[in-house]
């Protein structure tokens, strides 16, 4: 176990968000239990008071998990110095290896958590609840998945040995390798740059015509590309979005990035990533319960600021990601 | 937007008329941050004075070993070591420690025989260069009352007295490395010490690509097997861990005080007045619903808490880089007597505030949303009718 600040202050939070979840998926089942909206009982007056306690229980967990995400990555970046062969979060991840399963879920929750918020923030201002039972039902999945993230946190803390030689991101994510991240890293430079710009771009035209035309199909297809941008963007990250912020030809790391020395770059890099991929996911969740009418209208006005946002955050990342391409003196056209 | 700013400007002007409770909790939130702030900021101060002190040690030490203990080396050794690729300058040192019985404290004594070990300045005289000649750090100088010009008596290793005179004073500003220290011409250490001809107490190496250190420490490991190569970035990433640990360690002894923290935020937050219950009361009333209650309840919240913050921060950056740490320091600062004064290089980072906030901001909003939501769902009718 390291006994560091930042671990310390990564396993209370988690703990925090997860005491409050619990509670909140609690109090939701009991609520949903005795759950009438056409009642105008004591007992509903109550359950419905009820729900603004489990919406400010559940959106305060939610919060410390997103702001924790951010956390986790700058800890296990700084955690590096103290192992033998590690330079940057690969290194410390590589420490012990169960590091790697808490990223997928940290992943996870960083789409999910907002998403619920959203659709949380959609159901209150509807006024009649339109979607309770399926935003408890989901607090019933999220617990779970920050439970696996405290879990898979404490294990992977616990598990450190400063003893131990690592190996960092020079061979983990080098072409001449096996394994996903070396595919990602020998994926052919210029094909992948066109997919990264074609991918971006339609996921802007679609993003910009659901929010002209509003259409189901629009809303759906919105959704599939900003996926499908997010899948694209991480490995063009590992293929060759880091060769030109590194300006070396042969440095793959995604996490490097986040270092002071390359201006924490990844930082607004990631963030922007994210937000953009969730501002695009919104509009086909809303989809999915639009046959209420009060929720309906409700994310009718959500939508618009929804799609301008996801916009503007896709064009912040298109833009810091080709800074370094089209104004770097590096360039890979020799390869 | 302005609904937002106007529900902010109320909560604002709600925390002002209630000030004598509310300057309680934050009279003790801004104390429990200043504590955690204070171990934060001294341990990364003190780990970055490591690393900026060990710039310039060398990058590969060579001791000898003797039934598990150091031992003096001989010197032969640095011509065998000398002769291996990749290696420079091998160069023997001679240091120890020295219990001084007129002052009860420990000296640090370092040989020299040209420049200064480290990056030194002197306040004022030379570096010896002639016989019986020393420089002296501060905390020696004021211990013994000497200084330039003046004598150091010590005792020799056979129990006779040596008369130094002093020719050199260390600066304050490099007190926390010269504060017990002093620094004598290699032929004089040895005589003072009495160490063995051919022996030195271990030896400097000097590799000239960063990258071979550790392939030239297992070479020399080789070679010799008595010896124990030590790494330059092996005694960094130990200071980094000791660090990291003492400040962990003291975190988690806060953390009682954290949870004791949070006991009082929920009480204070639950135990709302009659004036508070009848203030929501007519609020809703007057059309507020319970989630304008619940947006003036987390403005309260986050004014209190970045009040606190702000407050916390600014006294632990006043006590350890404007009075040196001076509560935290007997903790942290180890079994000398000559303490050095701690004079920290200034500085923050936004990782530091991130873990600050995570560790004092997330239980008090963690242990305030319960009782922030039965303040909103008061019933105005029931409250109205007393």
């Amino acid at each position: 176990m390291i006994l560091h600040p930042g671990v310390l202050a990564l396993l209370g939070g988690s703990a925090a968000a997860l005491a409050l979840l619990v509670a909140a998926c609690v109090v939701g089942l009991q609520v949903l239990r005795r759950w009438d909206f056409s009642s105008s009982s004591a007992t509903q007056l109550a359950l419905e008071r009820r729900t603004f306690l489990v919406s400010s229980l559940a959106t305060v967990a939610l919060a410390i998990e997103i702001a924790s995400s951010l956390l986790f990555l700058y800890t296990v970046d700084d955690l590096h110095r103290l192992f033998v062969g590690a330079m940057c979060a690969t290194g410390s991840l590589n420490a012990n290896p169960v590091g790697w399963w808490v990223l997928p879920v940290k992943v996870l929750i960083l789409l999910a958590a907002p998403l619920w918020i959203a659709l949380n923030g959609l159901d209150v201002r509807a006024g009649d609840f339109p979607v309770i039972r399926a935003k408890y039902g989901a607090l019933l999945v999220l617990a779970p998945l920050v439970a696996a993230d405290l879990v898979l946190q404490a294990r992977y803390f616990l598990g450190l040995d400063p003893a131990v030689i690592t190996s960092c991101c020079g061979s983990l994510f080098s072409a001449a390798g096996s394994g996903v991240s070396s595919e990602l890293a020998g994926l052919p430079v210029f094909p992948t740059m066109t997919a990264f710009y074609a991918c971006a771009a339609a996921f802007m035209a679609a993003m910009a015509a659901c929010r002209l035309r509003p259409a189901a199909v629009a809303r759906i297809a919105t959704a599939a590309l900003a996926l499908t941008f997010l899948a694209v963007t991480l490995a063009s990250m590992v293929s060759f979005l880091s060769l030109y912020i590194y300006e070396l030809p042969t440095h793959h790391c995604p996490f490097d990035v986040l270092q002071l020395q390359y201006r924490a770059i990844g930082y607004p890099l990631y963030a922007s990533l994210f937000a953009a991929v969730v501002f695009g996911l919104l509009p086909a969740l809303s989809l999915v319960f639009r046959g209420r009418p009060s929720f309906a209208a409700a994310a009718d006005r959500a939508e618009r600021h929804w799609l301008e946002a996801g916009l503007a955050a896709t064009i912040v990342f298109v833009g810091l990601a080709s800074v370094p391409v089209v104004f770097g003196s590096f360039t890979m056209r020799g390869y | 937007m302005r609904r937002h700013l106007k529900i902010l400007e109320f909560a604002l002007s709600a925390l002002w008329r209630r000030r004598f409770k509310n300057l309680a909790i934050v009279v003790v939130y801004g104390f429990t941050i200043a504590v955690l702030a204070s171990i934060l900021l001294m341990t990364d101060a003190m780990r970055g004075e490591a690393e900026q002190i060990l710039i310039g040690a060398p990058d590969l030490v060579v001791q000898r070993v003797a039934a598990g203990r150091h031992d003096l080396i001989p010197v032969d050794y640095a011509e065998e070591i000398r002769g291996l690729p990749g290696v420079g300058e091998v160069s023997p040192r001679y240091w120890g420690y020295y219990f001084d019985a007129f002052t009860e404290s420990n000296f640090t004594f370092v040989g020299i025989d040209d420049g200064p070990p480290y990056e030194l300045e002197l306040l004022e005289g030379r570096l010896p260069s002639a016989p019986s000649e020393c420089a002296v750090g501060e905390g020696v100088a004021r211990a013994r009352s000497t200084g330039v010009g003046h004598e150091l008596t010590l005792i020799s290793h056979d129990g006779l007295g040596v008369i130094f005179d002093v020719v050199g004073e260390f600066q304050a500003s490099s007190s926390i490395l010269t504060n017990d220290l002093v620094v004598f011409r290699n032929a004089d250490l040895v005589e003072l010490f009495g160490i063995p001809e051919g022996r030195a107490v271990d030896l400097s190496v000097e590799v000239f690509n960063d990258g071979e250190v550790s392939t030239v420490a297992a070479k020399v490991k080789r070679i010799f097997p008595d010896t124990r190569p030590i790494t330059r970035s092996e005694i960094l990433r130990t200071y980094d861990a000791v660090f990291s640990w003492r400040s962990g360690m003291l975190l988690t002894v806060f953390a009682a005080a954290l949870a004791a923290f949070c006991i009082l935020a929920w009480d204070k937050a639950t135990g709302i007045s009659a004036e508070e219950r009848r203030e929501i009361g007519v609020l809703k009333a007057l059309g507020w619903s319970t989630r304008d209650v619940l947006e003036l309840k987390f403005w309260e919240g986050a004014a209190i808490s970045l009040t606190s913050f702000l407050l916390g921060l600014i006294a632990a950056l006043v006590h350890i880089f404007l009075l040196g740490a001076s509560l935290l320091a007997p903790v942290i600062q180890g079994w000398s007597v000559l303490f050095p004064e701690f004079r920290f290089t200034p500085s923050i980072t936004v990782y530091q505030l991130f873990v600050l906030g995570f560790l004092t901001v997330v239980p008090y909003v963690a242990s305030t949303v319960a009782p922030s939501w039965k303040a909103a769902v008061t019933d105005p009718e029931e409250v109205m009718r007393g």
